[in-house]
């Protein structure tokens, strides 16, 4: 897994801003968005169903006309110069899209062949041993399972070499050991100076992998931080303080400090702001003494990727 | 100019064809020598010469235009589709690749399959009658042009589509009658006068008459009309997909 979080270097690679789409439908799945892309980062953009994770990526890679904005790749527009914009981009579509007959070398080679790379037999054959997939070189698509098909779009996407790699929701669907296995893919490419951006559900994915998160709500980047600082940032802290003795209730005088008794009555858990000024946490230690509970430890625990998310979410709706 | 991309395309078609060579090849050429044994020799041999030329004989370059016509919009149209059916046509939208380049490549190949079709249907004739070919230059071009804006139209079609049946019912209810209907098995001479009128208005009696015209020197419509009308053909075709790509009809959302 990775270990720093520190993107290599900080100049966007991708740069957008305001970018909008309304669909024929009426449905307005972007608003105005804003967003860089660090070159050399791991970006996680997390979002619910609907949220436009999707056309957001489709619109940078051009698979849909956005309806206001710019996307700017290395420097360059995404419609006026898509040739240039779209050799530098690799992506990994949601759907295990893969035509049924054609043999697993010969779909990564036509992937390299229309981002106008010419052959490279010995280029590929790397590639696919380099996504565990050097015995399939020659097995139709059709007869490989879920977590091979996803390979095989990743050897796709990676085939005319890319500079920046989409890769929307890898891990759905994928069992656990397959899915751990997909993040070491993912480091591997951060570590040839690829820039990976990754829509996913799971939180535990970002968390693991990614340098920054972005969530992304109805159409909006809601955050966009650095995960440690996001985290940080807008965390929920909390204390859990372990009793000598067991009581039955929270005394009177702990009232204000909205404690949360254990079901054995061993241990408080008082939850804090890390943002506030002021975390009550002294405050609420010298109440603890003044009520006469003997502490026996001390615990602290931040809240999860998990719980920022939902809660960001929710406060958007 | 995105030349590897085009040959990847024209390349992966190719071997489509090849994966299903009995039904790209064989059926067709066997479809077609059906109607010679039917047409041109069973029946064909109670039918008079029509203006000089063997009945059999007669019917060679409309059956070729039948099967150079069905299997053009076929391929073609099915090549565009089937991508867009599974998905992965995701990959032509982001590739760096023009509206063009993607034409050249699909129905570049969707042409060659017809031509190759085409050829065989025109050897196969050849044991069943004698044939001659009067301007062969002309034959080729008609041939040409014939299966390249055919699978431009068939290629319209695929884009257009979005289900099976739309894919088929172009071919099947427009183009088979109209080919019946311009001439394959008849001269419209032998047609009473209104419905030779009306038979102008079919833009496959154009095709026909002018392909038949460089094997036989015999026309229904004048050869430069016949060429004319294919080559506007050709070129409507190009700018309907020009605009369907430029708009992202049915591609893009």
């Amino acid at each position: 897994m990775t270990e720093t979080n520190t993107p290599v270097a900080r100049e966007p690679i991708v740069r957008i801003r305001g970018l909008n789409k309304t669909y024929e439908n009426g449905h307005q799945a972007l608003k105005g968005v804003d967003l860089d892309i660090l070159n050399g980062e791991i970006l996680a953009l997390l979002g619910p169903n609907g949220a436009g994770k999707t056309t957001l990526i489709s619109i940078i890679c051009g698979l849909v006309n956005a309806t206001g904005g710019t996307v700017m790749v290395g420097g360059y527009d995404n419609v006026l110069e898509y040739r240039r914009t779209r050799s530098m981009i690799g992506l990994v579509p949601q759907e295990l899209a893969l035509g049924a007959f054609e043999v697993v070398e010969n779909t990564v080679a036509l992937s390299r062949g229309l981002f106008g790379k010419p052959k490279d037999a010995e280029f590929i054959k790397n590639l696919l041993a380099k996504l565990s997939l050097g015995d399939k070189a020659a097995s139709p698509v059709n007869r490989l399972s879920g977590g091979m098909k996803r390979r095989v779009l990743i050897a796709k996407a990676l085939s005319h070499e890319p500079r920046i790699l989409f890769l929307d929701e890898p891990t759905a669907g994928v069992d656990v050991e397959l899915r751990k296995d997909m993040w070491s893919v993912i480091d591997e490419l951060r570590a040839d100076g690829v820039t990976i951006i990754l829509t996913t559900h799971y939180i535990e994915e970002a968390e693991a992998i990614a340098d920054r998160v972005g969530v992304i709500n109805a159409g909006e980047i809601l955050v966009i931080e650095d995960k440690q600082v996001l985290m940080e940032k807008l965390g929920k802290k909390q204390l859990v303080i372990e009793l000598r003795n067991t009581i039955d209730t929270v005394p009177d005088s702990l009232a204000k400090h909205e404690l949360q008794l254990s079901a054995d009555g061993s241990s408080l858990t008082f939850t804090y702001d890390v943002r506030s000024e002021r975390t009550g946490i002294t405050t609420l230690l010298n109440d603890v003494q003044a009520a006469g509970l003997v502490l026996k430890d001390l615990s602290t625990s931040q809240s999860s990727l998990e719980d920022i998310f939902v809660n960001l979410v929710k406060a958007d709706a | 100019m995105n030349v590897e991309a085009i040959k990847a395309i024209y390349a992966a078609e190719m071997r489509r064809t090849r994966n299903t060579l009995m039904q790209s090849i064989a059926s067709p050429v066997i479809s077609t020598c059906l109607y010679f044994v039917v047409f041109g020799s069973a029946i064909g041999s109670r039918i008079e010469s029509v203006e000089g030329v063997s009945y059999g004989a007669f019917i060679v370059p409309g059956l070729m235009m039948l099967s150079l016509l069905t299997q053009s919009i076929s391929n073609a149209s099915f090549g565009i589709f089937f991508p867009k059916f599974t998905g992965t046509v995701y990959e032509v939208l982001s590739a760096p690749i023009s509206f063009f380049e993607v034409i050249l490549g699909y129905v570049g190949a969707a042409a060659t399959k017809s031509l190759i079709i085409g050829i065989i249907i025109l050897i196969t004739a050849s044991f069943f009658v004698d044939l001659r070919v009067a301007h062969p230059v002309w034959m080729v071009t008609f041939l040409l042009m014939t299966c390249v804006a055919f699978s431009l139209f068939g290629f319209i079609i695929g884009l257009w589509a979005d289900n099976f049946e739309k894919l088929q019912i172009v071919p099947l209810l427009i183009i088979t009658p109209l080919v019946f209907l311009g001439g394959t098995f008849y001269s419209i001479d032998m047609l009473p006068p209104l419905w030779q009128k009306i038979s102008l208005l079919n833009p496959l009696l154009y095709l026909i008459s002018g392909f038949r015209w460089s094997f036989y020197e015999v026309a229904d419509v004048n050869v430069v009309l016949s060429l004319s009308m294919t080559a506007a053909f050709m070129v409507g075709c190009l700018i309907v997909v020009w605009y369907m790509f430029r708009t992202g009809y049915k591609l893009k959302q």
